[in-house]
């Protein structure tokens, strides 16, 4: 090197270069994690609103329609409800709790152990091994009557939590959209929980019978002259783990630990 | 070597894939979907020029003792870089590639590349060098997603080729393009198909099977 004496092989220049190329590439890397946060946190917050509208039948991806997602979303009526208390928490009650309904975020408050509870397996029907207290869910009104409530639900598939909304009209029973905005199960095989047609036949079916939670993802396609057709949904082809994951996460969070009791106090 | 040599010959002459047989892992895992590969090969050429430009200009520096900690260190940072800008710009691609893109840390091409070229030749070569190998990549990248995309869901870039029976068409895909091992096959005939064609890339045999041990004794 320029320098006669430089050796870069002495204890100081490793000290020296490793220093410096530690600064250097944590200010690089610190500066970019806070300048796009914001962005990273909008498109986020975004995509869930997104999925909630598809949930509730107000947005199409695949057509591609250009809607304004924030005003489609103050449509919605957004409230807090207590899983253990089993009730809809007033407004009041909420920010007495601190939970802005908003921003709240339950699968942060589901490690909390003052805020969620640990399930026993026999409960776990979900495989989510702890379950928040507190969670929202999203009501559309026309003209003071319910028309669509949209409930977030989670559960294990095969490789991932699958994480989405189910909407359900105004009799609390019949299913009217499922999205899942995040998973991490095989393209094309479990990732096809996100193909529309397979999404689509959700709509018109009926969550519980007399005996509760009566939906369930079958192997093989429903037949329509069943007499449980209304009940049933076609399992995914080479994804047997994930469609009964997905019928699973039904069956636990339209059951009693989940929102069963509060679409009861619904349905009046 | 001439520069243009340095762009061009990872492509079909000395392609990482193909003749070095690195970076496999994200060969595998990423192919399923033309769009996803796409921004998959543009991450790794930029994270491979980027890291082969900076490991270059301080190349005289960086003590032996420490190099390839010092070379990891700039690739990762480069790395969640690139994680952190797709995150923010292509959040649905980013969230297809989930983990991959942190991986391209671990990808050999990535390192291989700082320490073989970058740590002996000027930055402008080297930036050139890593351009030259992460488009050799993308080139294998692409030929592998799009017959996996094609056979495998009946379209390219998500738009729909082959009618799909499960949308009223005719085409019922093959699972089995969907899944990792059809890669190894593609990636493996694409190989065959490379060294019939450049003679020179073929590798003597390591080992060769013996004469008959008790004839050869008479």
């Amino acid at each position: 090197m320029s320098e006669p004496k430089y050796n870069k092989d002495s204890m100081k220049n490793i000290l020296v270069v490793s220093l410096l190329v530690c600064f250097a590439c944590s200010v690089v890397v610190s500066s970019a994690a806070v300048f796009l946060k914001p962005q990273r946190v909008a498109n986020k917050d975004l995509d869930r609103n997104k999925n909630i509208l598809e949930a509730a039948g107000l947005y199409d991806k695949q057509s591609g329609q250009n809607i304004d997602i924030a005003a489609e979303f103050e449509k919605f009526e957004i409230r807090v409800v207590d899983l253990q208390e089993k009730r809809v928490l007033s407004d009041l009650e909420a920010s007495d709790l601190g939970i802005e309904a908003r921003t709240y975020d339950q699968r942060k408050a589901a490690k909390d152990p003052a805020i969620s509870k640990a399930l026993e397996t026999r409960e776990d029907i979900a495989s989510i091994s702890r379950r928040a207290r507190y969670s929202v869910l999203y009501l559309l009104r026309i003209d003071g009557d319910i028309k669509t409530i949209v409930l977030p639900v989670h559960g294990y598939g095969l490789w991932s939590t699958l994480y989405g909304f189910i909407a359900l009209d105004g009799d609390m029973n019949t299913v009217s959209g499922i999205t899942f905005y995040e998973h991490g199960e095989t393209a094309g095989l479990g990732g096809e929980v996100d193909n529309p047609a397979w999404k689509a036949q959700w709509s018109g079916k009926t969550i519980y019978n007399d005996g509760g939670v009566a939906l369930k993802v079958i192997k093989g396609a429903a037949r329509v002259e069943s007499e449980k057709f209304k009940y049933q949904v076609d399992g995914l082809s080479g994804a047997t783990l994930t469609s009964r994951g997905v019928e699973n996460l039904v069956s636990y969070w339209m059951g009693d630990d989940g929102f069963g009791p509060i679409l009861d106090g619904f349905r009046g | 070597m001439s520069t243009r040599e340095i762009l061009l010959n990872p492509l079909f002459v000395n392609n990482p894939i193909g003749l070095q047989i690195l970076g496999i892992c994200s060969a595998l895992a990423v192919t399923t979907k033309m769009s996803v590969a796409l921004v998959m090969c543009i991450a790794l050429t930029l994270v491979t020029a980027f890291s082969n430009l900076f490991i270059s200009m301080i190349r005289n520096q960086i003590p032996g003792s420490i190099r390839i900690i010092v070379q990891m260190t700039i690739i990762a940072s480069l790395v969640i870089v690139v994680d952190q800008v797709l995150g923010a710009v292509a959040y649905d691609i980013s969230k297809q590639l989930s983990v991959f893109v942190g991986l391209i840390i671990t990808n050999c091409i990535v390192m291989g590349r700082a320490e073989a070229f970058a740590m002996q030749n000027p930055p402008g070569l080297s930036f050139l060098d890593g351009i030259g190998n992460g488009l050799g990549y993308s080139v294998v990248l692409m030929l592998v997603a799009t017959i996996r995309e094609f056979f495998g869901s009946g379209s390219l870039f998500g738009i729909e080729v082959l009618p799909l029976v499960t949308n009223g068409g005719w085409y019922s895909p093959m699972g089995l393009m969907l899944l990792p091992p059809s890669a190894f096959f593609i990636i493996g005939l694409l190989i065959w198909a490379l060294r019939a064609w450049k003679t020179e890339q073929v590798e003597e045999p390591e080992y060769e099977i013996g004469g008959h041990t008790a004839l050869s004794k008479v």
